[in-house]
């Protein structure tokens, strides 16, 4: 059994190369015209949150336990999605912006960052890839949907948060 | 001494939140005994409760003037039956279903039969209902109508509104059915009082409970079951630790420790000792993004202390699961969370001699059961965890399914025949189909036999509940 598990089940993690090899990462032009949904939901589990959380029916399933299915051109980027999810695995990527690109976590944590705060960025191991600042926070149901505004080139790094008590 | 506790709180949490993480002492060798389950299953907190011994203070609510002793060697037998009156005695009369166990599963089941106007006795050992809904603070997976993106607790606060909604719904906390006897009787004790009970039909959705693990140190207080973490944090809101070792990556051990995160403890590790990890993906990657370690290949070789847990000592494995001597590391911390698995508790089925089979990947011994969960005790039905491991979302759909089959004999009513066998294709044919429930799968498989197959199963080996003298010539 060992030999057939993929590379993200023995680490935890999932590299952007893994995501676009499955469909999950939106064609370049796409990222450039404005914010779109990240799914980091590689595996086939029994849960279709998603799809009725979206507002423009952009997500699809052919059954409960198949991986999302993105209509690039459906989404726009609202981000409604990413407190819903479950498995907090829906970021959402700005990459319109000349200097800057934004990122939309979800956040479990106190304290809660308010806008205009500056907060520290984790990439998926928990590294510390710098700070950020906080351009929107609302919650739906206790989970916090966070943009963030962060250098460019850590706009696929990003995706999660911590604020220093 | 005098203890303050907050109303609502078990007195286990309390003594806990004040430092006291002692409970007792083991028999012959006086060894520290700290709370493990924290859910009743266990014997690791018992105490004499105001002259009561082996009491388990995790079940039983704080009152005001309590008195709470620490056993020393075994316990004397109470002097004065002071306990029951003849007058606490009580026979249920007209009792269509008995429902054991106000968890997901029981619930569900109480509400899919209460509402076609079923007299019902639903019995719950803890002093709350929602089983461990009461704990689960993450968002729960499945679709809309399954409640998923609702968070356990809130499922459990739903359902547990609506069966006190119902007049035909007799709700006995901090009851345990203890016994089937001939005929179909069912003893239920609660503290104050006893009854019997002849219902028409029975269903046991009795949970489950952690598994242990052997280890030198394992008996230290400090070594405690995930689900016990996550009841002190997320139902009494007690940090069960400072810094934890984690044993077990499935879900349980991934959710735990992230909740673990979100209350303010560092997770130093999780150690699993196969070469991957078992939990889903998305619960993995919410706790490696805050710097949590899956250490795969590894498991602990002891835990160390004086009187509680101080440190661990991890082991690298080698393809046969064997330790790899030199590769051990200690690892300080005062908390190890044992999340190696469920067992389910079947303890009712097994005294009331249903046909039990030894089944790995469901966590251990289970009844056989029909598609519609109906063991081969004629009318008495199996639901939830102890069925089988799986989660909440199954238990659920099992419960209702089982709540419905019993509607449907009883009253044949079209709508209720027609949900049950929607439910009943959609757990099979496609909920279950998703490769990360494939073993869980298989195992209800091979639980599950037809109706005829029972039939003939029930011939060969008779219940003794209904069947009390069995010739020789019978066995065949």
């Amino acid at each position: 059994m060992a030999s057939h598990v993929p590379e993200f089940k023995k680490t935890g993690i999932i590299g952007v190369n893994e995501l676009r090899n499955m469909g999950l990462i939106p064609p370049d032009d796409r990222l450039r015209r404005g914010p779109v949904v990240i799914v980091e939901c590689p595996e086939e589990i029994p849960c279709n949150i998603c799809v009725d959380a979206c507002p423009f029916g952009a997500i699809t399933m052919e059954n409960i336990n198949a991986v999302p299915k993105i209509d690039w051109d459906k989404c726009i980027g609202c981000g409604v999605c990413v407190p819903k999810c479950p498995g907090l695995a829906l970021f959402v990527v700005d990459l319109s912006k000349p200097d800057k690109a934004y990122v939309t976590v979800p956040h479990e944590f106190i304290p809660v960052p308010k806008k205009g705060d500056e907060v520290i960025l984790l990439n998926r191991v928990g590294e510390r890839v710098g700070k950020g600042r906080v351009v929107k926070a609302w919650e739906f149901n206790k989970t916090w949907s966070i943009t963030i505004e962060v250098p460019k080139e850590l706009a696929m790094e990003v995706r999660a948060i911590w604020v220093e008590k | 001494m005098e203890v303050e506790a907050y109303e609502g709180e078990s007195i286990a949490a309390a003594l806990y939140a004040i430092g006291i993480n002692v409970f007792t002492r083991s028999i012959k060798l006086n060894r520290p005994r700290g709370a493990f389950c924290m859910i009743g299953k266990c014997s690791s907190c018992f105490m004499k409760i105001d002259g009561i011994p082996n009491s388990r203070t995790c079940i039983e609510p704080v009152r005001e003037g309590i008195k709470v002793e620490v056993q020393e060697g075994l316990a004397d037998i109470p002097l004065q039956d002071s306990q029951f009156e003849a007058e606490d005695e009580e026979v249920l009369e007209d009792v269509d279903v008995l429902v054991v166990g106000g968890g997901p599963a029981g619930l569900a089941a109480t509400l899919a039969m209460a509402k076609y106007g079923l007299n019902i006795v639903l019995v719950n050992e803890h002093f709350k209902l929602g089983g461990q809904l009461v704990k689960q603070t993450h968002k729960f997976f499945g679709s809309k109508e399954l409640f998923g993106g609702l968070r356990g607790f809130q499922i459990g606060e739903h359902f547990a509104k609506k069966v006190r909604e119902y007049s035909n719904v007799r709700i006995l906390l901090q009851t345990t059915a203890y016994g089937i006897f001939r005929g179909g009787w069912v003893g239920l004790m609660s503290k104050k009082k006893l009854y019997r009970v002849k219902p028409r039909y029975i269903i046991a959705a009795t949970g489950a409970s952690e598994r242990y693990l052997t280890f030198p140190g394992n008996d230290l207080p400090g070594v405690m079951g995930a689900g016990g973490a996550q009841t002190l944090m997320n139902e009494y809101g007690i940090l069960p630790g400072d810094e934890i070792l984690v044993v077990g990556s499935g879900n349980v051990g991934v959710i735990v420790s992230y909740q673990l995160l979100q209350a303010g403890a560092k997770v130093k590790a999780i150690v699993e000792i196969m070469p991957y990890y078992g939990a889903w993906f998305v619960h993995a990657a919410k706790i490696r993004r805050y710097g949590v370690p899956i250490l795969t290949r590894h498991t602990i070789k002891a835990a160390w202390g004086n009187e509680k847990v101080e440190g661990a000592t991890i082991v690298e494995v080698d393809e046969k699961f064997q330790p790899i001597p030199g590769s051990e590391k200690d690892i300080s911390c005062d908390l190890v969370l044992l999340a190696i698995g469920l067992e389910p508790d079947t303890r009712l089925f097994a005294q009331a001699g249903a046909i039990m089979r030894w089944i790995p990947e469901l966590g251990g011994l289970v009844p056989l059961r029909t598609p519609y969960l109906e063991t081969s005790v004629p009318g008495m039905y199996i639901a939830g965890d102890a069925s089988g491991i799986e989660e909440a979302t199954t238990a659920m759909i099992e419960g209702e399914i089982a709540g419905l089959d019993i509607v449907v004999r009883e009253k044949n009513v079209r709508e209720a025949l027609e949900r049950r066998d929607k439910l009943y294709n959609f757990l099979w044919n496609e909920y279950r189909t998703a490769p990360v429930v494939a073993r869980a799968r298989e195992g209800k498989l091979k639980a599950t036999v037809s109706i005829e197959e029972m039939e003939k199963l029930r011939k060969n080996y008779p219940s003794p509940v209904f069947n009390p003298r069995v010739s020789p010539e019978q066995l065949v």
